[in-house]
């Protein structure tokens, strides 16, 4: 499965990854993507990598440490090393990793809500910067058609959509800037489920979803 | 290693004598410091015999870049200081993390630093990928380790080489905790020549590394 994905992140998306950059929500997406993308995971690395030439490159006497600097830093580790909780997570889910972490275990942990027309989201403990969801198209079903502001990015978990130019399958990634106006469809093989982040909310066009995302805080 | 730069790099096998003096912790290659392969037998060092004095000279090093880059991301020096020493505590308990077949010494220790920021400044969580299951070998081939230090200096060279121009655009994207559209609104200029500089950059560090 891993070498069919066909829509990878960006540059800019892995770059700031690695840089610290990006909102929760985006990191939450890397994170899930690279789970299952070695190629970007690759490219993430080599981003890791610039970071560290560039702290070796700063000259290191600009700033200087505490007196006791280091005296300090060896009382800490005699201290021990700090509890790391580590939740088991699930093999074989289709829930990566990451999200197993925010959604507090596995697909049947999702907390679901109606939004209309059967499709159905659960959004995610984030900070505000940005919302992360999941989002549950059953199959052959239309996404309310909506514009954007700001980016929006969508993956695939399970099943497929199918948009005005593109398939999508587990994995691929959507990236949508606010001059994309569409209309994905699941597709008709099995419900789809994905996971979409924004910096932004996302605004519907037509009443009845307007009313929708007004209680689904969308 | 730098395969986001270069996924068609072939490995080459470098010379065994190289290998031996690398593998002893005498620099068998120059680097930019020159201590490149010293700072990796410095963490082997740590991780078997929790040796301070590599540990100290390592503190000396890279404590106060990694408080340099907190500062420009925006903590004040008390909470760098602190931050810093906590950064530096976590080399030494996951000195057995480190695999230098993957990573260079100031890589690693720039993602520790980097997850801390995002920890206290941003009082966030990081999210990491699933691991690959499989952590850093006993002892990883020295051929590898050599190959993997000696494509980041070759990295580290292509960033010294950039225009000022693009290569103060890459600092700024790593150290000052902002996003392009930040940048543009800091430096003035439109956010699409920050966005075509960084490619442009990019672009010559993927040359490079050919």
């Amino acid at each position: 499965m891993q070498n069919e994905i066909k829509h990878h992140l960006t540059d800019e998306i892995l770059m700031g990854y690695a840089a610290g950059t990006l909102p929760e929500a985006f990191n939450l997406m890397v994170a899930t993507h690279l789970s299952l993308c070695d190629t970007c995971r690759a490219h993430a690395e080599s981003y890791d990598a610039l970071g560290g030439e560039l702290i070796a490159q700063t000259p290191g006497n600009d700033v200087t440490m505490d007196d006791d600097s280091f005296a300090a830093t060896m009382s800490l580790i005699a201290g021990g090393a700090p509890d790391e909780i580590r939740v088991p997570r699930v093999a074989g889910s289709i829930l990566p990793g990451p999200l197993q972490d925010y959604v507090r275990g596995d697909l049947d942990a999702v907390k679901w809500r109606a939004i209309g027309m059967g499709v159905k989201q659960a959004i995610l403990p984030t900070s505000r910067d940005a919302s992360a969801r999941l989002l549950f198209i059953p199959a052959g079903a239309a996404m309310p058609d909506h514009g954007h502001k700001g980016t929006e990015m969508t993956m695939v978990l399970q099943g497929a959509f199918q948009d005005e130019d593109d398939y999508f399958a587990r994995g691929d990634v959507e990236v949508a800037d606010s001059d994309l106006h569409h209309t994905p469809v699941a597709d008709i093989h099995e419900d789809c489920i994905c996971l979409a982040v924004t910096d932004a909310p996302l605004e519907f066009q037509g009443l009845l979803p307007k009313i929708a995302q007004r209680f689904a805080r969308i | 290693m730098f395969a986001g730069l270069d996924t068609t790099k072939s490995m080459e096998q470098p010379d065994p004598n190289v290998v031996a003096a690398a593998v002893t912790g005498h620099a068998g290659m120059e680097d930019s410091d020159g201590k490149r392969m010293l700072w990796v037998s410095h963490m082997v060092h740590i991780r078997d015999t929790r040796d301070q004095a590599a540990f100290k000279e390592l503190f000396e090093h890279f404590a106060p870049r990694v408080k340099g880059f907190l500062v420009k991301s925006g903590a004040d020096a008390s909470l760098a200081e602190e931050c810093a020493q906590e950064v530096m505590a976590t080399c030494w308990h996951k000195a057995h993390m480190f695999d230098p077949a993957r990573a260079s010494v100031a890589t690693w220790i720039f993602t520790i630093a980097r997850n801390r920021k995002i920890d206290l400044l941003r009082k966030q969580r990081r999210p990491e990928p699933e691991d690959l299951g499989w952590g850093p070998e006993e002892d990883p081939d020295q051929a590898d380790v050599l190959a993997l230090q000696q494509e980041s200096e070759q990295l580290g060279r292509a960033i010294a080489e950039l225009p000022a121009a693009q290569r103060e655009l890459v600092q700024r994207a790593y150290f000052g905790d902002l996003s392009h559209s930040e940048i543009a609104d800091q430096t003035g200029l439109p956010l699409g020549t920050i966005k075509s500089r960084l490619r442009l950059a990019l672009e010559r560090l993927r040359h490079a590394m050919k």
